[in-house]
């Protein structure tokens, strides 16, 4: 709330820089949110501390809510974002290689027995397993969009059809359960800690990933090969190479967000697990402003447009819109935002600003 | 664009020659018709059992009606350039509307069609406003727009039902034998081959789509705008309206496929067509569509629904039946055209900036 007022406050210089700023769409989504739900029913910023049915601390209410669900869709958010960047294009089979990513956990986990007393592997074993097949997946993606030249959404229709048919068979179409309490952490809560373990493992993932922008080329390459893919060339970059490693990196975040959406359940619907995210995620990197066509782009943007979304999806469940009826408000949300942030909208609003300020000058 | 091709390449007798001298449209709806004339005489020949009949052939046929209607849409949508993923969700709806108007409603056929146009109509005038005058990207917009449709689908009525009004039924169950191609059963009496009104519906829509986009002006805009919007633009075609009226038609067309499906299933639920926007596309391009715009046909889209459809018979009627199956056979046969369409296509490039 006090960020709108210094908004107010300023002169008009900084508020074109504001306006210009990528940030700005999705935090005044958030905050035109929040201001929402603070007239409507501010019950909905009442953090409540309690004990959850093992007898653990767990803060909950409608915050923890969206920064617990949205963790898996800013993980996925950080990888769209670079792919979007990189390829000019979108990856849809996140859902379904979430799918994939979670039977094989399981798979590993469970080594084919439905109902294992014991886990027949170490937790880390099997991530680590589910990253390698997760980005193996990601590299099939990349290398069709890359050296096939194959349009990204088009390339990873492949999977999306595929991917939740593979996850269904890895596991020979069985649903194991996972009785160990400890594998339930990832997405629940750690004893003694009340805030829920989604949220540290997507901070994580933002820590890795700004530090990497920061630091490494990781930001310069992908957005120099979606800007212009000759030119980069003839700078010397392997384009190609930088795609294909763009749809890795999201492929190691679809096995992070695997992770978490197994271990909420302890267990898996090939059908319904991470449904839909693929077009969250896809929004998200669309509310942060970042041209979906590729070249550059803002990580900070993408995320806080994911956690917009979840936001949204929240603030929906809690004034009782069905999950079924869900999406046809979001898509209005979501028209209503894209109007509004459309460079030809934007490019009206801006000469009839300045026509009204010819107009007040010539007064 | 694609038909200067045309005289880049050398004169030759050869075979390879003569399918280098075609238009990319050309090529890639040759390369789907072969493999959908071989696939279907090697099960023929093969598998015999169900394919020798021709009634086979004609259950294909009703079963895809509604997708090769979807299609069509989705084919000169991507020949513009750009895709709609709301056929699918506009579908659902337009089924689910026209059933609580004809059960719940006491309402006719003829107002249940009429309110499928309207939906389709509808869609594709919002959509397409936005995508050509608004200059949003068409993924978000239709994106948006599935979204809504599959909502509004639960809003409008949240659990499947089957209809009953008598003359919805009796359209339902019409059937238009086909002289010639029935079978005798086991007990020795003959059954006719039919089709459904679906499929004469689709037909027509195929044949007024191939005749629009291959003889008149506006068909041939759409090519253009498809192929390279900036040249267009400097031929004088009006761009934005073309985009718009290819999402128009595309919406038309969702309501119309709706109605169909609506037409063959009887009833409605929310999880009518599910995933018929990726059936779509990924018939699409197995006819030959390019996503970039400025190549494809809809008869090339025809073989593609068939295609897609007689692959998953084959699979399953040789023993791989388990549900998984159908999911990876779609994406296999997907990923093989996309693979094929991307060698043709390169090879096609060096050949022509060698000569």
């Amino acid at each position: 709330m006090a960020n709108s007022e210094n908004v107010k406050t300023s002169s008009a210089g900084s508020w074109k820089n504001l306006l210009r700023n990528q940030c700005f769409i999705p935090i005044a989504a958030l905050l035109l949110l929040a201001v929402f739900n603070l007239i409507v029913d501010p019950t909905f910023f009442r953090i409540t501390f309690g004990y959850n049915s093992a007898g653990n601390p767990v803060l909950s209410g409608a915050i923890i809510d969206i920064i617990n669900n949205g963790s898996e869709l800013a993980i996925l958010a950080i990888g769209m974002t670079l792919v979007t960047a990189a390829s000019g294009g979108q990856d849809i089979s996140v859902g379904a290689a979430i799918a994939i990513a979670g039977s094989v956990i399981l798979r590993v986990l469970c080594g084919g027995n439905a109902r294992p007393e014991t886990l027949e592997a170490p937790i880390i074993v099997a991530f680590l397993v589910a990253c390698v097949v997760a980005m193996l997946f990601g590299a099939f993606n990349g290398v069709l969009v890359a050296y096939f030249k194959i349009q990204p959404m088009i390339a990873t229709l492949i999977l999306y059809t595929a991917g939740r048919s593979i996850a269904a068979w890895i596991n020979n179409n069985e649903l194991p359960v996972i009785s160990d309490p400890k594998f339930a952490y990832f997405g629940g809560f750690i004893p003694g800690i009340p805030i829920p373990t989604p949220f540290f493992i997507a901070v994580a993932c933002m820590i890795v990933v700004g530090l990497a922008l920061k630091f490494t080329n990781l930001r310069l390459y992908t957005q120099s090969v979606g800007i212009n893919q000759s030119s980069a060339r003839l700078n010397g970059l392997n384009p190609e190479l930088i795609k294909v490693m763009t749809f890795v990196i999201l492929g190691l975040c679809v096995a992070v967000a695997g992770l978490i959406k197994v271990s909420r359940v302890s267990s898996i619907n090939y059908s319904v697990i991470a449904k839909d995210i693929e077009m969250d995620a896809i929004l998200a990197v669309a509310l942060g402003g970042n041209a979906l066509s590729g070249g550059k782009f803002s990580m900070a943007a993408s995320i806080i447009g994911a956690f917009v979304i979840q936001c949204l999806t929240t603030t929906l469940y809690k004034y009782g819109v069905p999950a079924t009826a869900l999406p046809a408000y979001k898509a209005v949300v979501v028209i209503l935002l894209v109007i509004v942030s459309a460079p030809t909208v934007r490019e009206y609003f801006s000469t009839l600003v300045k026509k009204m300020k010819l107009k007040g000058e010539v007064a | 664009m694609a038909k200067t091709d045309k005289n880049t390449t050398p004169a030759g007798n050869s075979l390879g020659a003569k399918l280098m001298g075609m238009t990319d449209t050309n090529l890639l709806l040759t390369i789907t018709v072969i493999v959908f004339f071989l696939m279907y005489i090697g099960a023929v020949v093969f598998l015999r059992g169900g394919f020798l009949k021709p009634q086979t052939f004609f259950l294909i046929l009703n079963s895809n009606a509604a997708l090769i209607i979807l299609a069509c849409g989705m084919s000169l949508v991507m020949i513009t350039g750009g895709i709609d993923i709301s056929v699918g969700g506009v579908t659902a709806l337009v089924s689910m509307c026209c059933a609580v108007y004809l059960d719940y409603k006491d309402g006719n056929v003829f107002g249940a069609i009429m309110i499928a146009l309207a939906i389709g109509l509808a869609f594709g005038v919002i959509q397409g406003l936005m995508v050509a005058y608004l200059d949003i990207q068409p993924f978000i917009v239709t994106l948006a727009g599935m979204f809504f449709a599959k909502g509004m689908t639960t809003v409008v009525n949240s659990s499947p039902f089957n209809v009953a009004n008598e003359a919805f039924v009796a359209l339902k169950t019409t059937r238009i034998n086909v002289p010639g191609l029935g079978s005798v059963n086991k007990k020795g009496i003959y059954v006719p081959a039919y089709v459904e009104i679906g499929v004469l519906v689709a037909i027509v829509i195929v044949i007024v789509m191939f005749v629009l986009l291959r003889w008149t002006k506006m068909g041939r805009n759409f090519y253009a705008v498809g192929g390279n919007k900036q040249s267009a633009l400097m031929l004088g075609i009006n761009v934005k309206r073309t985009k718009f009226l290819s999402h128009l038609i595309c919406g038309l067309l969702a309501g119309i496929g709706g109605f169909v499906y609506f037409l063959h299933v009887g009833s409605g639920s929310p999880s009518n067509a599910a995933g018929a926007e990726m059936d779509a596309i990924a018939s699409s391009i197995i006819g030959g569509t390019m996503l970039t715009g400025g190549v494809g046909n809809v008869v090339g889209t025809f073989f593609g629904v068939l295609s897609l459809s007689t692959i998953q018979n084959i699979v399953s009627s040789i023993g791989f039946d388990e549900a998984w199956w159908t999911g990876i056979t779609k994406a296999a046969m997907l990923c093989l055209f996309l693979l094929v369409q991307s060698v043709v296509m390169s090879v096609r490039k060096k050949r022509i900036s060698a000569s």
